[in-house]
């Protein structure tokens, strides 16, 4: 009796969810490692080996013409940058503050969008007008309609005997004021990936707990909270990587002022990077690269564990 | 489904014609066709900037059928530093180009980086003040184009005969006079400032410069030398910060000034709804474009030293137009006419008709016309009675990058003089060890 | 029908009906009325406010002349120059605007094209295979994130490949740059996709390609279109690259235009804010335009088990 062998081309039985699919001999995976290949290819070319050689370039004086090795003199002379802790500090206030705030507000108008409301289409849209401008434009209209003295926010203020902060003038509040004008901007985005996570939970779901007799608190809880992770978790990366790194928005709005009070560590960079300092300032992006890798890294971990299987 | 498949086809093939025709324009870089050399131009893309290119080029080709030049821009201030040293460095930089004179012409490492132009005809009518700031130890790269010009204080004239007012010349006079404007001008803003656009808080350290060369010619090699007798923190240069200060504690400023911008400044000014403005002339254009009946409204008057007899004008040098040493042969000769041809009777003329006058001129070919505003004779009178001196910037190379960010805090009472030049002592240690000066 | 064409026509069908399935057949109480249209009202006024005001400022300012557009006020202009200042900004160095919205939606496309596909691939394979390189991989990513691109060393690498300042140069230089933020959405997204759909597919037969072109990719359409749209904002308003990579007045860029207008000493702020308002509808239209399709995107072809 000849026992019929199983070609190599069979697949394996679908029992499990795969996740301890031993690997056999012979099968070739469904997931080809090839796919890697184009991306990795416009990635080293076009990105590793420019980062790597500035790696070199921040252990070096480098006027663009002539390079000086200097070892690691750059990052002490970074390090003592006499505005650096209020930099430091100022850059995570920024980040935490834009993140936490694009993310909560995100979540609730991409649950507003989501429900029946009237004008939902035209909500939809207005939400991501901010996204659509560039941040210069943004920067100088804001700056026009936050004037302390002429523009229309304290004039409205004014008017109903409100007290009229200096936005971006008092450097108490100018870095709030920055960011506050950077949620405005980037909320939108934020809205939209939080949007397509929502619907993309089968309404099956609402509808048996409602069934069951769930509030809208409860259902938001316990149903639409856990399953919307995959985009909560995207959201707090992208906005938490983008705050820490903010540039364009600081320097259109204050350039870093009044003083140095909204200096946050891109800021800095980029005066030096403006100055002529090419040196110093790409050891200034090695640093800025490893802290926000610090944060980023244990927080990515964080939520890639807690992210629920379907 | 069907619908986003044929949008996908539409889209598909609008891409393939969109890529063709980047491939069909593409006719390559510029070179010798039929006799004709062609080389290339670059200068700001600002309006003001653009348009007087255009105009020296279609004169220049007037001049020269068998050369044509095509113009190309890119943006001015900070981003256009880092352009230029970029495109330099990387051997992509155009065959002629428009930039700054003084330290930021030497960040570009002219010796490694452009043509040695000391030969040329026109070197010879330069003004010595220009010649140093063009110039290397090892050659002279550029020749100016557009006028000197002043950063001092500006004022409106009729705001002064209005309250009887003197031009004053110490700074005891000045603060008196703005004392006046305060008390008995109805509204009237003594002194405008305008940190909404960071860079005009610098004026008041920058352009009491000559002041201070008058003190101590040799100031600004001994700031150079790290020599500690030349810094901010001791006069005379402190005084550029402590007047900074002493403006905002007698509360001689604008309301505004936190926000102001400078555009919002120069229309204050015109209008004489403010009475003093320390400022550069050459911002004299945007009243050109927009309150063109006031021009003649406005003077300039020095920064006043403490001393009547050291009150000197601080000056700026005006820009060049260079050749990169990566412009050879065919080229390389156009090139030179090129800029001898800005110089020339004719490129006077462009730079009469079309570009903005804020000073004389710094060589012997142009002269200046007669319906300059009235601020350039103001200015004229310094030079005619010696009391000029160059800014800063175009006798040393050390400048720090924060200075704008610590002449705002002291100005808006943010930080001490004292601090704030001691800071600014600190800031500028970066850039002398960047540039690899000796003793620091 | 195989398994998996039965798992996905069903959901295919539920849509053939034409429209989204209706949410909420819930009868209309006063609570519900509340939500729908007072919450509606409120949200609307608020977005006018919020979100609309400053448009109207950015109107305003491109309708003034030099001069009061110059005080920065949120006023009425004394005359309407609207229609001068847009011809004005068109006009400028021969038609510029308009060469530079070809060649930014150019490098848009093309770049949005490439990443989109790259991403996905690489999103797919890093989610589903388990592999000691996953880690590896996933930190590179983060730190694409992280770190800004090195302006001169990049340089050197385009003009080693005769790319430099050259339209193709820019597009790769974009995807590039774009690739991180889309593996990292696609790679969620691919984690709410059941692996028993893979292996219904694969047992159905299907090689790797056709698992991944025909099952999964239609199914990640909702992060396709989201990755689409976020992307081509991106690219399209990004002005430090073209800056560096695409210089000269060759092929214009949309951003870089703004530097017509301004110059320290005089600048036209009427014609800056004109730039602006022109450099921001033609992306609303598109926006508004493909807006039901977006959302059509967005709510189709998710299967959940």
């Amino acid at each position: 009796m000849t026992t019929a062998v199983a070609p190599t081309g069979a697949a394996p039985p679908a029992t499990r969810s795969g996740r301890n699919e031993p690997k056999r001999k012979g099968i070739r995976s469904p997931y080809p490692s090839w796919f890697y290949i184009p991306a990795a290819v416009l990635f080293i070319v076009f990105f590793a080996v420019p980062t790597f050689a500035s790696f070199y370039f921040s252990l070096t004086r480098w006027t663009l013409f002539d390079v000086q090795f200097i070892g690691f003199d750059n990052f002490v002379q970074f390090f003592q940058e006499p505005q650096l802790v209020q930099g430091f500090i100022n850059t995570f206030i920024y980040g935490f503050v834009t993140s936490a705030a694009k993310v909560v507000l995100g979540l609730a108008l991409a649950l507003l969008l989501t429900g029946p409301i009237l004008g939902r289409g035209y909500l939809r849209a207005v939400v991501f007008f901010p996204v659509l401008v560039s941040t210069i434009g943004v920067g100088l209209t804001f700056k026009a309609l936050l004037d302390p003295f002429h523009g229309v926010v304290n004039n409205i203020l004014g008017f109903f005997n409100l007290p009229e902060p200096g936005w971006y003038t008092d450097p108490s509040l100018a870095l709030l004021t920055v960011a506050g004008v950077d949620i405005w901007k980037g909320v939108g985005i934020a809205t939209l990936i939080f949007m397509a996570g929502i619907v993309a939970i089968p309404h099956e779901y609402f509808e048996a707990a409602r069934m069951d007799g769930a509030g809208a608190w409860s259902i938001f809880r316990n149903i639409t909270l856990p399953l919307v992770r995959p985009a909560t978790a995207t959201v707090i990366i992208l906005s938490l990587i983008g705050g820490l790194r903010e540039f364009a928005m600081i320097w259109a709005m204050t350039k870093g002022g009044p003083g140095f009070s909204s200096d946050v560590i891109a800021s800095v960079i980029y005066k030096q990077y403006q100055a002529g300092f090419f040196g110093l300032s790409t050891a200034g992006n090695v640093i800025l690269f490893l802290v926000v890798t610090a944060v980023m890294v244990p927080v990515s971990w964080f939520l890639n564990r807690r992210e629920a299987e379907l | 489904m069907k619908s986003s498949s044929t949008r996908r086809v539409l889209l598909a093939s609008a891409g393939i014609v969109a890529l063709a025709v980047p491939l069909a324009a593409c006719s390559g870089g510029g070179g010798s066709s039929d006799g004709k050399v062609e080389i290339s131009y670059l200068t700001q893309s600002d309006d003001a900037n653009t348009n007087q290119a255009k105009a020296l080029i279609a004169a220049f080709e007037k001049a020269n059928p068998d050369i044509t030049v095509k113009l190309e821009t890119q943006p001015g201030g900070t981003e256009g530093d880092n352009l230029m040293k970029t495109k330099l460095s990387t051997d992509s930089m155009n065959d002629v180009f428009h930039y700054n004179s003084g330290s930021l012409l030497q960040a570009l490492n002219p010796d490694q980086t452009l043509v040695n132009l000391s030969d040329q005809d026109w070197a010879s009518d330069l003004t010595d003040d220009f010649k140093a700031v063009v110039s290397t130890d090892n050659g002279l790269y550029g020749a100016p184009w557009g006028t000197s010009f002043a950063g001092a204080v500006l004022y409106n004239k009729k705001v002064y005969e209005q309250l009887g007012l003197e031009v004053p010349t110490t700074w005891d006079e000045f603060i008196s006079n703005s004392e006046k404007i305060k008390a008995d001008g109805g509204g009237i803003a003594p002194i405008l400032q305008s940190f909404g656009d960071t860079w005009t808080s610098q004026l008041f350290v920058l352009g009491d410069f000559a002041n201070v060369s008058a003190v101590n010619p040799d100031w600004a090699e001994e700031y150079t030398a790290n020599d500690p007798k030349a810094k901010y923190v001791e006069e005379p240069a402190l005084a550029g910060f402590t007047h900074g200060a002493e403006v905002f504690e007698k509360g001689l400023l604008n309301e505004d000034f936190p926000s102001m911008t400078n555009a919002q400044a120069m229309a204050a000014l015109a209008t004489g709804a403010g009475a003093q403005y320390p400022m550069l002339s050459a911002t004299i254009s945007a009243v050109q474009q927009d309150y063109p009946d006031n021009v003649n409204d406005i003077g300039v008057f020095a920064l006043p030293a403490a001393d009547a007899a050291d009150t000197s004008i601080t000056m700026w040098q005006p820009n060049a137009i260079y050749i990169a040493k990566s412009t050879e042969g065919d080229k390389l000769d156009a090139a030179k006419k090129f800029v001898a041809f800005a110089n020339s009777d004719e490129g006077c003329q462009v730079q009469n008709e079309g570009g903005s006058i804020a000073g004389p001129y710094v060589t012997s070919a142009c002269t200046l016309p007669d319906d300059v505003p009235d601020l350039v004779n103001d200015i004229q009178a310094y030079f005619d009675s010696g009391k000029t001196g160059s800014a800063l910037e175009f006798l040393s190379p050390i400048k720090g990058p924060n200075l704008e960010n610590i002449t705002v805090a002291v100005g808006s009472g943010i930080t001490s003089a004292e601090d704030g030049a001691a800071q600014y002592d600190e800031d500028v240690k970066k850039q002398a060890q960047q540039l690899g000066l000796e003793g620091w | 029908m195989t398994v998996t064409e039965r798992i996905t026509t069903a959901d295919a069908r539920k849509l053939r009906g034409g429209r989204r399935p209706k949410e909420d057949r819930r009868p209309m109480t006063v609570r519900r009325w509340i939500r729908k249209y007072l919450v509606g009202i409120i949200a609307i006024i608020v977005s006018v406010v919020v979100f609309i005001l400053p448009f109207v400022f950015v109107f305003l300012q491109s309708s003034k002349t030099s001069q009061e557009a110059g005080l920065v006020e949120f006023s009425l202009p004394t005359e309407w120059l609207f229609w001068d200042n847009l011809v004005e900004v068109l006009q400028k160095n021969d038609y510029q605007v308009l060469w530079a919205f070809l060649w930014t939606t150019i490098i848009t496309v093309f770049s949005c094209a490439i990443m989109v596909v790259f991403a996905a691939m690489v999103g797919y394979v890093l989610q589903r295979k388990r592999s000691r390189w996953n880690p590896v991989i996933n930190f590179m990513v983060l730190a694409a994130l992280i770190v800004p691109p090195a302006v001169v060393p990049t340089i050197w690498v385009l003009q080693g490949v005769g790319l430099f300042k050259t339209i193709p140069g820019m597009i790769l230089i974009e995807a590039t740059f774009g690739l991180a933020f889309c593996v990292l959405l696609f790679r969620a997204f691919v984690a709410t996709i059941p692996k028993e759909l893979d292996e219904a597919a694969i047992i159905d037969g299907a090689g790797p390609m056709r698992l991944f072109f025909a099952v999964v990719l239609p199914l990640l359409k909702p992060v396709i279109v989201t990755v689409i749209v976020v992307q081509a904002v991106f690219v399209f308003s990004d002005f430090q690259n073209p800056l560096y990579f695409l210089p000269g007045n060759d092929y214009p860029t949309v951003q870089l235009g703004l530097y017509n207008f301004q110059s320290q000493t005089v600048s036209q702020f009427n014609l800056l804010f004109m730039y602006i308002l022109l450099t921001t509808i033609p992306p609303l239209i598109m926006y508004i335009f493909f807006n039901r399709q977006i959302v059509a995107g967005m709510t189709s072809g998710a299967v959940k088990g």
